[in-house]
């Protein structure tokens, strides 16, 4: 009883800090999350132009998918807060300024995501059968648009589950960005421990807080899913009104 | 009359290994060409080789009195004037039937989209699909997915309308219904080549045939001359063979 009252106690006292780190922590990992999509997004798609046999094109395609490839494995390769500490002072000592604490935290999030998501975006063009491509060839489309129209609606459904995956990782992972003083929900944690001392009751809150983000955040994409997948069956009894008017077709 | 598209001296190698070898042949406005011929012969490599999708190796494919594999055509102006219709249909998964018949004419053709789904509409009616507009792909069965591949390619109002091996992948309940519509399609006058294992169809509705084997044109002529009094000793055994069955 005496320890519900304890974390009771400490919830009145230090909730605006509590709510405070887990809106940087979401913010950090949403953001992060959605610029790193995008970086993967772009990645799979110059990663996927069909290579010419021969001409400049090739040259400049070759040597950009070599950036891509060090990028993927660099970021891949090694811990989120040992990337932190390089880019923050790396940043302070060659440039000599003070990076924004907040700005650092969604570039480190955001190229560390992206570097996972490049790779998960790959698959997911490659899981598309390669007849669409051709039909879409067939009709006279470039890459672009074959990509904008076709491949990446269909991408995006897909890899879905993976990027709320890395969401869920983001929100859980922003906490070694403490190291560099990003006021997260575990900075702010241990903060509150530094001055009550109470470990056990102030963690076992942090643990909730964290547990209550993640579980929303995965049941919301869920629902997103659900949404796009639309229905399984094909009613036409609630189409036919709509072929009279071909002005009204299309239309959502 | 016009040739509409002229291949000359086709040829197309995987490595080591010649598909094609020297085809020679051309398709007149308003024209059905069916090619037929036993599986590897080279026929759906053949087609695939008329609109780009496969690289030819050598020889020429003249549209409007120009060779298109030079260099400096635009391929993608090109094939927007070829309509695919493929074996597995291929439709797009992302788009609803009225989507798939209008996201070509509005991105390459650069159509309005109500202009777009006028056009679309008509061939949907064409084809008999008119009241799927809003169904995606996976609502639908397989010779309606083959209908509405067919009308996705009359949309672009293309020269030429290329079917590749079209009720292969059928069951054949569904391949009646295919045919139909082709048949329409080959009476109203639009130049076709069709690449086929229905012999009977290729008979009715085709003006020339082509018999394909081992990377070559064995034997051309009329469906009357091919089917009836096949010259090359190759066409017979073929169409023995086949129509035995």
């Amino acid at each position: 009883m005496s320890f519900l009252t304890t974390v009771w106690e400490i919830l009145i006292v230090y909730w605006p800090m509590f709510l405070r780190g887990a809106g940087t922590t979401l913010l950090i990992a949403l953001v992060g999350t959605i610029i790193g999509a995008i970086i993967g997004l772009l990645i799979g798609v110059v990663r996927t132009i069909p290579t010419p046999e021969k001409g400049i094109k090739k040259i400049f395609l070759k040597f950009v998918n070599v950036i891509f490839s060090i990028y993927i494995e660099v970021f891949r390769g090694t811990p989120m807060m040992v990337q932190a500490m390089v880019i923050f002072y790396g940043t302070a000592s060659i440039f000599h300024i003070r990076p924004n604490i907040m700005m650092a935290a969604f570039f480190i999030v955001s190229i560390n995501t992206g570097a996972y998501m490049a790779e998960i975006v790959r698959g997911g063009i490659i899981s598309i059968d390669k007849g669409q491509f051709e039909a879409a060839r067939a009709i006279g489309m470039n890459h672009i648009q074959t990509m904008k129209n076709i491949v990446l609606p269909q991408v995006i459904r897909n890899i879905l589950p993976a990027t709320g995956n890395e969401f869920v990782i983001n929100i859980k992972d922003t906490s070694v960005l403490n190291v560099i003083a990003v006021t997260e929900l575990y900075f702010a944690s241990s903060s509150i421990v530094g001055t009550n001392l109470l470990f056990f009751e102030t963690f076992f809150i942090t643990c909730i807080i964290y547990l209550i983000l993640t579980f929303t955040t995965t049941r919301i994409l869920r629902f997103f899913e659900r949404k796009l997948d639309g229905p399984d069956t094909f009613i036409m009894a609630g189409n036919q009104m709509q072929v009279k008017l071909p002005t009204d077709l299309g239309g959502k | 009359m016009e040739k509409v598209i002229e291949i000359q001296h086709l040829s197309k190698s995987f490595g080591t290994h010649e598909v094609l070898k020297d085809i020679n042949f051309s398709v007149k406005k308003g024209e059905v060409v069916s090619i037929i011929g036993s599986s590897g012969s080279g026929k759906s490599t053949l087609l695939r080789c008329v609109n780009l999708l496969e690289q030819p190796s050598g020889g020429e494919i003249i549209y409007k009195g120009e060779n298109i594999l030079d260099d400096k055509h635009d391929i993608n102006k090109f094939r927007t004037k070829l309509g695919m219709v493929f074996q597995h249909f291929n439709l797009f998964n992302n788009l609803n039937v009225l989507g798939n018949c209008t996201v070509g004419q509005i991105q390459v053709l650069k159509r309005s989209k109500e202009e777009a789904e006028k056009i679309a509409l008509k061939y949907l009616t064409q084809v008999g699909m008119e009241k799927f507009v809003n169904a995606k792909p996976k609502h639908l069965s397989g010779g309606q997915k083959q209908r509405v591949a067919i009308a996705r390619a009359l949309s672009m109002e293309p020269d030429v309308m290329l079917f590749d091996e079209p009720t292969s992948a059928l069951d054949p309940e569904m391949v009646g219904e295919v045919l139909k519509v082709m048949k329409e399609l080959a009476e109203s006058g639009l130049t076709m080549i069709i690449v086929t294992h229905e012999m009977e169809f290729a008979r009715e509705v085709s003006d020339r045939v082509i018999f394909m084997d081992k990377g070559l044109i064995a034997e051309e002529g009329t469906p009357d001359e091919i089917f009836q009094n096949p010259k090359e000793e190759r066409t017979k055994e073929f169409l023995k063979r086949t129509l035995k069955l």
